[in-house]
């Protein structure tokens, strides 16, 4: 331990006379901005909010609280664990810059600082902590959901720069954002895995064509992206030339922390209400509806209730047993799974509460709205950040050790089928 | 599954082991044909093992092995359902715990004395209903300096014949008091009871004018109520132990029937289909454990939100164990619903202790009934 570090305990003082200064409190019913609630934004509201996110994230970087446990040369404050969760304690209440968490610093910045040369870590990880650079994934495929290694953007190499041709989709905040990592092929001829590299590249680069994808409940946060000839400097490449899937491993490793127990994100996993599924949002709809005495309804709002404490039990407890050692890392699946179909059980409880107050809403009616939208949009919870089948089989070969699903991919990657309407190779 | 210290472990493998050595399947199996399964020598080595001072605090005689007792508790509950165990487990700590909490040594120090060292074992008469079918109850009557019960208690689980019945009873003047019973007080009729559990007796107790010393009561007059609530949140998380204990086994015969059993030339658990929902009954199985789990260190460390974790784990545990159960019932196929097959036993563990003390729907509304209260908290706040 070095004797210079600050004791969690006075950090932790430090950190609540300074918020309190200097930071805005949260604005309950605003703090599911963009990514959960139902009704959406404008671009012009969700824009608004990225400049407030930038501007929070500047004046945590001023106080010395951005990127608590990133090394001191790159910008952050070269503190501990320990002390990003005491600071996380802290900001409860807080308005802070919970936006651009995920994906600038993690998964961007973990890899980064995992696989950037220190010129490239020098020339943006500073940028990060202060707000200038948002970050965001050009990782999916419109071919390709789950199986992120049969990827085929292509990189081609032409001298010292790359050009790639491709298209990527389900990159969250694509049309605000300023850099990506973006996962290519770089070798057709090999096994899947083997033939990938990761590049880094800005998202106002010539041949990069942007489009918002419209979900069913109104969001367009989500991005598609069209990458024609897109010039990226050798330089600018993350990692060795074919060993992208080695960075791939790391890079989904530090997505699936947005759940808690990244060093690397503020505030992370305090999200203080669950909106309209809030137990007691559901129990004050039931007594506007008159329903609250009904002893169906009345078991819908105890599931709901059982299953909310059940999962944060859950999340807890598989958490300290992976950390112990108690469970393998892969147990990280039965906390996708849980929460994947609780969300989508508790969208329906709520939709069965309100019942027509959920289908058709007056204009001030927000929470209703929610609801309704919520069910629409709620195998979305089954399906980001993959796929509830796909946690299914992680759980079952790598936790249960049960045979493992046949493979059609082994070849060179040239050679494995991808169906009647893929794009020719190259 | 629970366990978080060496000591914890200690106690948890040493109960295995004797559990193991001492209940085996076969062994069930020949329980299952008597009329008593009751067996004082090996209560008392069970006790020896500490599974009746944990909820007692060190000065009544009792002890823990963490500091949190329930939360040790929980592991030896958890091994009982593994084991389908017979043996009043939950009845005796619970009264053992009212004991230590509310009784006075001079009145109560005997009896608790005899729990802690397993030579008596005692039951909880209480039913809690949904429905309007409250139970008859019991009601007592000053009579000089003795106090006269009657009434009856609709089940309890039964074990030693010099045990103790703890139980509620309305008092002159409306309120309710606990008071403990020896069962073999003249006017104490026991009535055995069918019921799916193979190796725990059940039985009907009517009282008909049992006269008891006043000082038989335990606690203050009219605390039954709250107190009753204190006994449940434990007795809720000591069968949701129980319950999990008994998915877990189920669980680990099933994962290994998936790989032993083959169709159409392949293991069973290569289809995907069959990978799948075993994936989903580990994930309910591990959800189940952490909200056991937590349940038992809030309600130990008696904290604020103990009630709604106990609940909540009565209410997981209740509906979705046996579910789990039935579901490695079907994944057996014909086999699952032979009694050769143990699957039955574990299934019919987990199926008393989800009906009994509460229904899992009862726990949900009381889960309910907790959110409304700290709303009228907050508003009248």
């Amino acid at each position: 331990m070095n004797a210079d570090l600050e004791d969690v305990d006075a950090f932790a003082a430090r950190a609540r006379a300074w918020l309190a200064e200097n930071m805005p409190l949260a604005d309950q019913g605003r703090e599911t901005f963009f990514l959960y609630a139902a009704t959406h934004p404008t671009d012009d509201e969700v824009l608004a909010r990225a400049a407030t996110c930038r501007q929070l994230q500047r004046r945590l970087f001023d106080g010395g609280f951005a990127g608590i446990c990133v090394p001191r040369e790159y910008g952050g404050q070269g503190l501990t664990p320990a002390h990003q969760a005491a600071f996380n304690r802290e900001i409860k209440g807080y308005d802070y810059p919970a936006e651009i968490q995920a994906s600038t610093f993690i998964p961007c910045m973990a890899v980064l600082l995992e696989f950037g040369t220190e010129e490239q870590k020098h020339r943006h990880i500073p940028g990060m902590l202060r707000g200038e650079e948002i970050w965001v994934q050009l990782l999916s495929e419109p071919g390709g959901g789950s199986d992120a290694a049969g990827a085929v953007t292509t990189a081609t190499r032409h001298g010292d720069q790359w050009l790639l041709n491709g298209s990527k989709i389900w990159t969250t905040s694509g049309w605000w954002g300023d850099w990506a990592l973006c996962l290519a092929r770089t070798n057709w001829d090999v096994e899947k895995h083997r033939g990938l590299t990761v590049f880094s590249l800005p998202m106002s680069a010539p041949g990069l064509a942007i489009r918002q994808v419209e979900l069913v409940n109104g969001s367009k946060d989500f991005c598609q992206e069209f990458l024609t000839d897109v010039a990226v400097p050798d330089a600018d490449r993350i990692g060795d030339v074919d060993a992208g899937w080695s960075v791939m491993t790391r890079w989904l490793h530090h997505e699936r922390t947005i759940s808690g127990g990244s060093p690397y994100i503020t505030g992370g996993g305090n999200r203080p209400s669950d909106g309209p599924y809030e137990i007691t949002v559901l129990v004050t709809a039931a007594r506007r509806l008159g329903l609250i005495d009904d002893s169906h309804t009345r078991g819908l709002l105890g599931e709901a209730r059982a299953d909310a404490l059940v999962q944060r039990a859950l999340v807890e407890s598989v958490t300290r047993k992976m950390a112990t050692g108690a469970l393998p890392h892969h147990a990280a699946a039965m906390l996708r799974l849980f929460g994947g179909t609780t969300n989508a059980r508790r969208a329906a409880i709520a939709t069965e509460v309100y019942g027509e107050a959920g289908v058709v809403w007056a204009p001030d009616e927000e929470t209703n709205a929610q609801v309704g939208l919520g069910y629409l949009i709620r195998q979305a919870s089954c399906i980001g950040g993959g796929t509830t089948e796909m946690a299914r089989n992680v759980i079952a070969e790598r936790l249960l050790d049960m045979p493992r699903e046949r493979r059609a991919d082994t070849d060179a990657f040239r050679d494995v089928p991808r169906g009647p309407r893929a794009s020719s190779t190259p | 599954m629970f366990t978080q210290t060496a000591d914890q472990d200690l106690l948890e493998a040493t109960t295995e082991q004797y559990l193991a050595a001492t209940y085996p399947p076969a062994r069930l199996r020949e329980l299952a044909r008597r009329d008593s399964t009751f067996d004082a020598a090996l209560w008392k080595q069970g006790a020896e093992l500490g599974w009746t001072t944990l909820l007692v605090a060190e000065s009544a005689g009792g002890g823990s092995v963490s500091g949190n007792g329930l939360a040790d508790l929980v592991a030896v509950a958890f091994q009982f359902g593994r084991h389908a165990a017979p043996g009043p487990l939950i009845g005796t700590n619970i009264v053992a715990a009212a004991l230590g909490r509310w009784g006075s040594k001079e009145r109560h120090g005997a009896a608790l004395a005899e729990l802690l060292d397993g030579g008596a074992t005692a039951a909880w008469g209480y039913a809690p209903r949904l429905g309007r079918r409250a139970p008859a109850g019991v009601r007592a009557a000053r009579s000089g300096d003795r106090v006269v019960l009657d009434g009856t208690v609709p089940h309890v689980e039964t074990g030693a014949p010099n045990g103790y019945l703890l139980v509620a009873a309305v008092d002159d003047d409306g309120t309710r008091s606990h008071h403990l019973v020896p069962l073999d007080a003249p006017g104490v009729h026991t009535a055995p009871l069918g019921g799916l559990d193979l190796t725990r007796r059940y039985a009907a107790v009517a009282l008909r004018g049992v006269a008891l010393p006043a000082t038989s009561r335990v606690g203050e007059p009219g605390t039954a109520d709250d107190h009753d609530e204190e006994l449940l949140d434990l007795t809720a998380v000591l069968q949701a132990a129980q319950i999990v204990g008994a998915m877990e086994r189920a669980f680990a015969m099933t994962l290994r029937w998936t790989g032993d059993r083959y169709s159409f030339g392949r293991p069973l658990g290569s289809y995907q289909e069959i990978k799948h929902r075993m994936a989903d009954l580990r994930t309910q199985l591990e959800a189940g454990a952490a909200v056991v789990e937590k349940a038992a260190r809030r309600v130990g460390d008696g904290a604020g939100d103990a009630r709604s974790w106990a609940s909540a784990a009565k209410a997981y545990a209740g509906r979705l164990g046996p579910e789990v159960i039935q579901d490695c019932v079907q994944l057996h196929g014909g086999i699952g619903v032979t009694f050769e097959h143990d699957l039955h036993l574990y299934l019919r563990r987990a199926t008393v202790d989800a009906q009994s003390f509460g229904t899992p729907a009862y726990f949900s509304e009381r889960l309910v009934r907790l959110v409304e209260a700290g709303m009228q908290q907050e508003e009248t706040a």
